[in-house]
């Protein structure tokens, strides 16, 4: 690993803040000229349930965890019975000094299964049963124990502050963890100040209590802590413009950039912040006035992907943001769409399936179904993201394939993207181009009676938008004769049925390869991975560190599963001997499609669905034992809390 | 130009079962645009599944006939883009009050300016005549196995509840009635909800046009037939509600009236309520350029094919 970073965790009990010092954070290490990227894990509570942010701090480009924590900032006994583990020999653990007495059998929020397991190792190691046995246990290690008395200054702050209610003020603990953490590393006071003054802009008076807060815990820890941490963080210089951002807004800029005016949705975890952040916004600049998208809360996922549906029959740029459950209600729609040739956009967050499965949690387990979805066959763009960079030109991109090649676009995002928070130089923007297809214009419809489903050569027929003058259409989810009208004849079916099939084709010829898949390493390299959505950044990650180690990975990623450019695929798998493909499901689903499409099985399966995110680590590890001649043919990676 | 009536149909052969209400429904509606004189670029009918779903394709205005029950949703995301576009939808009764009951609720609580027409027969037409959510309670229409098993849905009640801002009830045999209802709806500002009473002759064998018309009820004295549907503006009916106040009176008094059904069958209109702000007003108040500038009239990229927006501002905040 490079050794100019640090990694830091904080965790604690849902609805205790957090988020929140994540962000003030990620924002303090990003003015000091680092790259971040921060990994969010919570459950489907509201509070009271563990959660926590990993994060690493990098010179260099990172999104990808690593195993590892240098300092750990634990809010309760959960926190360090959960992750203590992962930190480093010489790391350090900032926990409440009254936690150390505390039973880990007695701590109610861990489930049975997890006290069992753990029950068993502390009898494999001879251990106690209480948060102190485990802090003895990681000082052999030489880890360091930060016990703060947090209470204690919550007590004396909201003294300082003349506030009664110590209710009131107790959320500022995260602050505190933020005041213990900095001064431990050292780091530029201001910098923090200036990201807690950021974070809380709207609310003056509430970044003073936290700045004084933060202050506060700063100097008790100076005070008192004369075993400093061995790693220090120093500001560097920067010298591009950088935002830290969260994989959600990515894909709300990408949209609003890409001229969607419409958003609807039903709220469901992990895409409704999304719609959120789209809604909080509604108003913004254009180059010629004021815009505006609508996001419009519907009552089921059905009516939402329905409205879109009418919207962009009506002319707008229109979407809709769902997870797997709101796709599976979405399905009759879909095929509507795909009928009808309406350009829709779905962003469809994925997460632990089937069912409700893990709602929090991170899977690819959906590739499959995006594909197949709907009854009867159409043609449909599916596009999946590898980061949070992808997240944003895909989102923009997706209205161009959907209205040029009328037909939906379901985007795939993994919540390791989406809840993820990362650093990067500013987009390039200029890059979003905007191309609405084939719009009719009044020559044609003065030659001739319009028709909406006109046969053509490539299948893709004039659009018209509902309301415009002199023009009338119809839709029906019938089969159709070009006019829009039902028709049952055989040879109309046929007819319809090859011009909107000839339009996946037409898309499969134009859309040029480098939006459809890349190719990280030479094309003839012996061994390939081949993986798709967010195992990007740990597989980049992981090939460089073998690269250190003398091992040649060329990494092909698909962005575009369907329709899937085979024929590159098979061409750069043919010529491979060993071809590994990772995936975040059980089964291999981008390796199976990949499969059926080209006759080239894969080798090696590196997969993983625990729920959580691979990190670069675990997937370096496998592919060593790959390479090394070690391991069978499938691995199922398991690391994370 | 003037348009006519038959400016308003297309010349598709209309494939209802000879006698089906969808005839006068369908007239009505012709009728009804022709006195409004709405341009057809400018109308959109948006029809679910069932034989009413294939009014859009016999008349000659934009046409979206879509999934069951799903007719409101495309509806309002239509409208929601181009609010200059005059939205009328037009489903059945399974469609509205089954399988799209969920979407029937929350239109009411959004007030979108449109109109809704319900064509309620109590059975599923093109299934072969199960029996709708309107089918009262032990009836056994024709070709049903059994009485019917489940109650059924008072649509003019659940209109008021939802908060439909114009309720209404018309006749599909009084054609030149439920014009007028049809030119009302299409002028009330916010969702407007006609019922339509419409025979099946095919599947329904108790509620038929004798049965509306009373023909099994003759008055001794006259000798006449004793109709069943009376309209409700004859008997001095007043369904508008002017000022807040009344607000409560009237929808209660609409509720009422809208229980009554066997011997009496009012249709007109029940209820009223321009008090109401509509969706588009509402969208105003957070969009002051809302109905200037909608989502599908906004430009979106310049002649190079640029986006239009300018990101500056989203930028900032998440600058580090």
């Amino acid at each position: 690993m490079d050794s100019k970073e640090f990694n830091w965790m904080i965790g604690g009990p849902q609805g205790s803040g957090i988020d929140t010092s994540a962000n003030i954070f990620g924002r303090a290490c990003g003015y000091g000229g680092y790259y971040l990227y921060g990994k969010r894990e919570y459950h489907s509570n509201i509070k009271g349930l563990h959660s926590y942010f990993h994060f690493r701090v990098s010179e260099k480009q990172v999104a990808a965890n690593i195993n590892n924590v240098d300092l750990l900032a634990a809010f309760d006994a959960e926190t360090v019975v959960r992750h203590i583990g992962e930190v480093v020999p010489n790391g350090g653990v900032i926990l409440e000094k009254e936690d150390l007495n505390i039973k880990i059998s007695e701590i109610s929020t861990l489930p049975p299964e997890f006290i069992a397991e753990f029950q068993k190792y502390l009898e494999s190691k001879r251990m106690g049963n209480t948060i102190s046995d485990l802090v003895e246990e990681a000082k052999k290690e030489n880890i360091r124990m930060y016990p703060v008395p947090f209470l204690d200054l919550l007590k004396e702050l909201a003294d300082e502050l003349e506030i009664e209610k110590l209710s009131k003020v107790t959320r500022m603990k995260n602050v505190l963890a933020l005041g213990i953490t900095f001064s431990l590393l050292d780091y530029d006071v201001s910098l923090v100040e200036k990201a807690i003054k950021t974070v809380f802009g709207e609310k003056p008076r509430i970044a003073d209590m936290n700045v004084l807060a933060f202050k506060k815990a700063h100097e008790y820890a100076k005070q008192t802590f004369s075993d400093r941490l061995g790693c220090k963080l120093k500001k560097i210089g920067v010298h591009e413009e950088r935002i830290f951002l969260l994989g959600n807004q990515a894909v709300a800029l990408g949209k609003i950039l890409g001229g969607c005016r419409i958003q609807t949705y039903y709220p469901i975890t992990p895409a409704a912040d999304e719609s959120e952040y789209l809604e909080a916004h509604e108003i913004f600049e254009l180059k010629n006035g004021d815009g505006a998208i609508v996001v419009m809360q519907t009552e089921d996922e059905i009516s939402a992907v329905n409205m879109a549906s009418g919207a962009a029959l009506a002319g707008a740029r229109a979407a809709t943001s769902t997870s797997g459950p709101g796709f599976s209600l979405m399905v009759e729609g879909l095929s509507w769409a795909g009928n009808n040739e309406v350009p829709i956009v779905i962003t469809y967050y994925q997460r632990g399936a089937p069912s409700t499965g893990l709602p929090t949690r991170h899977g690819q387990d959906d590739l499959r179904f995006a594909i197949h979805a709907g009854h009867g066959e159409f043609p449909r763009i599916i596009l999946a993201s590898g980061d949070m960079k992808e997240c944003f030109f895909d989102a923009a991109n997706a209205f161009n394939y959907a209205e040029r090649y009328q037909m939906p676009v379901i985007h795939l995002i993994d919540k390791a993207i989406a809840n993820s928070t990362q650093s990067y130089a500013v987009f390039d923007l200029s890059q979003v181009k905007i191309n609405r297809g084939k719009i009719v214009n009044s020559e044609d419809t003065k030659k001739s009676e319009y028709k909406r489903f006109k046969f053509t050569n490539s299948g893709i027929s004039s659009r018209a938008f509902l309301g415009r003058e002199g023009t009338v259409m119809w839709y029906t989810g019938d089969e159709h004769n070009e006019l829009g009208h039902i028709s049952e004849e055989p040879f109309n079916r046929n007819s319809m049925m090859e011009k909107r099939m000839k339009k996946l084709e037409t898309a499969a010829k134009e859309i040029p390869s480098e939006e459809k898949l890349n190719l990280f390493g030479r094309e003839d390299a012996e061994n390939v991975v081949v993986s798709w959505g967010s195992p990007k950044a740990a597989i980049l990650e992981a090939i460089e560190m073998l690269e250190n180690e003398g091992f040649e990975l060329t990494f092909l990623q698909v962005r575009m599963p369907h329709p899937l450019p085979q024929e590159r695929i098979a061409e750069i798998l043919g010529k491979a001997k060993t071809k590994i493909a990772i995936e975040m499901n059980y089964s291999g689903q981008l390796a199976g499609i990949i499969s059926e499409k080209t006759g080239i099985f894969m080798d090696n399966y590196i997969l993983k669905y625990n729920g959580r995110p691979m990190t670069t680590t675990e997937v370096y590890e496998a592919l060593r034992k790959i390479l090394h001649g070690e391991e069978s043919k499938k691995q199922v990676l398991t690391y994370g809390s | 130009m003037v348009l006519k009536v038959s400016d308003y149909r297309t010349p598709l052969f209309a494939d209802w079962c000879p006698g089906c209400g969808n005839f006068g429904i369908h007239t009505a509606i012709q009728m009804a645009l022709a006195e409004l004189q709405l341009e057809p670029h400018r109308v959109v009918i948006v029809s679910g599944i069932g034989c009413s779903g294939k009014t859009p394709h016999f008349t000659n205005v934009n046409g979206v006939h879509t999934l069951h029950g799903r007719t409101l949703p495309f509806a309002i995301g239509i409208k929601l883009a181009n609010p200059e576009l005059e939205v009328i939808v037009a489903g059945g009764d399974g469609d509205g009050l089954g399988i799209g009951a969920g979407h029937f609720v929350n239109s009411g609580r959004r007030n979108i300016d449109m109109t809704y027409i319900l064509h309620d027969n109590a059975v599923y037409g093109l299934t072969k005549g199960q029996a709708s959510p309107t089918l009262k309670l032990g009836l056994q229409t024709k070709s049903l196995p059994k009485p019917n098993i489940n109650a059924a849905v008072n649509s003019i009640s659940l209109a008021l509840i939802a908060g439909y801002t114009f309720v209404a009830r018309a006749y599909a045999y009084d054609v030149r009635h439920m014009k007028d209802i049809l030119v009302q709806a299409i002028k009330h500002k916010g969702l407007a909800f006609v019922n339509i009473q419409q025979p099946c002759p095919t599947y329904n064998d108790i509620n038929t046009k004798n049965w509306y018309s009373g023909q099994d009820r003759i008055d001794p004295k006259t000798g006449k037939p004793k109709p069943r549907i009376y309209k409700l503006e004859e008997t001095g009916w007043d369904p508008v509600v002017r000022n807040p106040d009344e607000e409560l009176d009237k929808a209660v008094a609409a509720f009422r009236k809208s229980k009554e059904w066997g011997d009496k069958v009012p249709i007109g209109v029940f209820y009223k309520n321009e008090l109401i702000p509509t969706y588009e007003e509402r969208i105003s108040k957070r969009i002051p350029f809302y109905t200037k500038k909608p989502p599908a009239k906004q430009e979106i990229s310049d002649e190079s094919g640029a986006p239009t927006a300018v990101m500056e501002k989203w930028l900032k905040e998440l600058k580090v």
